[in-house]
């Protein structure tokens, strides 16, 4: 009998470590932590590969973009909310882009939790999304990032020693492009 | 005893596989806020269908949620149709397919399609529940009475009452020439019903 308690304890203790980082996983990351790992193909776009200070092929993780702070937006096709916030989203990419002073501080990539090459290409062309965008098909990165509800934003500070943290996390109630600007120029501290 | 205990093992570790099982995969669009019911991971499929590809598909007549009465036969002759079924309102996976459709309208056009979203809710559910995904393009029908009528037509209507999660491409002949009866818990890709409506100009 007590043999037997002993083996059901040792196989709670073995599923329980199991489990954990699977839980752990299941909680977005929070404002001051880094991001989960999250790796990315290299566009094939030249024009995106610039944008985002990468060169070559394979993968690539956020934190290497070249950039102070790294806008990321987990949104789906399929999703009403990111539909109607993406006119306006866009419109951050062109405020950021018209603007010397933080032209090349600030990048915005996009991925579609989900969505596969066809879906989040079709979301990029039904609304002219001037920015990257990165298929999410089998929801890796989604669930790595706690199974968020789209869309959602987060705001990564990249440090001048190459690490980086969370500094603004956010779901949906996205206020337009400039109150949104003006909340990640004081997150990261850039302003 | 050695045996007894092997099984009592084995017993505990089943209970515990139920509580690790991989959660479903889905993305709730934040449009629904807390809304959504969560029905877990579901049997994959659950009814045999009684219809097949190349056969003419029985013709329905439906309401919609703009008050009009809906026929398949009233598109013979002008458009393909693609109906898709889709489970049940306020659930996860449903709740992000058709509003995807919606922003897909030139891939139906270019096909010379026309698209039927169809569950087995009422009218008015399905009225609240579309209302949330913006201003749809397409007919939404409700199959709600004789509860799941053309489900049960067409062999896809589960045994608990709802549909399953399938599509089905009609040529402008009445002909069916495309169906996939999907994993339930599962978002058909849009790239293999955009390839089935290509498929129909060939």
């Amino acid at each position: 009998m007590k043999k037997n308690l002993m083996s059901l304890t040792v196989m709670i203790l073995l599923f329980s470590a199991f489990i954990s980082p699977a839980l752990a996983a299941n909680k977005p990351p929070e404002k001051g932590e880094t991001l989960p790992v999250i790796n990315l193909p290299i566009p094939k776009n030249p024009d995106e590969r610039n944008y985002l200070g990468l060169s070559g092929s394979g993968l690539f993780k956020i934190q290497q973009i070249k950039a102070k702070v790294v806008i990321i937006e987990i949104f789906s096709m399929y999703c009403p909310y990111c539909q109607k916030d993406a006119p306006g989203v866009n419109e951050l990419y062109r405020l950021i882009e018209n603007n010397p002073d933080i032209k090349n501080k600030i990048k915005l990539i996009g991925i579609g939790a989900g969505n596969s090459s066809y879906e989040v290409e079709v979301f990029k062309k039904t609304y002219n999304v001037p920015f990257p965008l990165f298929p999410d098909k089998d929801f890796t990165i989604h669930k790595v990032c706690g199974e968020v509800r789209t869309p959602y934003f987060m705001v990564v500070k990249i440090n001048e020693d190459g690490t980086h943290q969370i500094v603004h996390n956010q779901l949906g109630n996205y206020p337009g492009a400039e109150p949104f600007l003006e909340l990640v120029l004081k997150a990261s501290g850039l302003k | 005893m050695q045996k007894k205990r092997l099984a009592n093992l084995i017993t505990i570790a089943g209970i515990l596989s139920v509580f690790i099982s991989v959660p479903m995969a889905f993305a709730i669009s934040d449009a629904y806020k807390g809304n959504i019911y969560q029905v877990g991971t579901l049997k994959p499929i659950d009814s045999v269908l009684k219809v097949k590809k190349g056969q003419p598909a029985p013709d329905f007549t439906l309401p919609s949620i703009s008050d009009e009465n809906i026929s398949l036969g009233q598109y013979r002759g002008k458009k393909n149709v693609v109906l898709s079924f889709v489970p049940a309102a306020w659930t996860p996976v449903c709740s992000d397919q058709w509003p995807g459709y919606n922003i897909a309208k030139d891939i139906f056009e270019q096909n010379e399609a026309i698209l039927l979203g169809i569950t087995v809710d009422n009218v008015p559910t399905l009225y609240a529940w579309t209302n949330q995904m913006g201003k749809l393009w397409f007919h939404v029908l409700s199959d709600f009475w004789p509860h799941g009528g053309v489900a049960k037509k067409y062999g896809v209507l589960r045994s608990n009452g709802v549909s399953e999660r399938a599509l089905f491409v009609i040529d402008k002949k009445g002909i069916i020439r495309y169906i996939d009866v999907h994993d339930i818990n599962k978002r058909p890709p849009l790239e293999d019903l955009a390839a089935a409506l290509e498929k129909l100009k060939k």
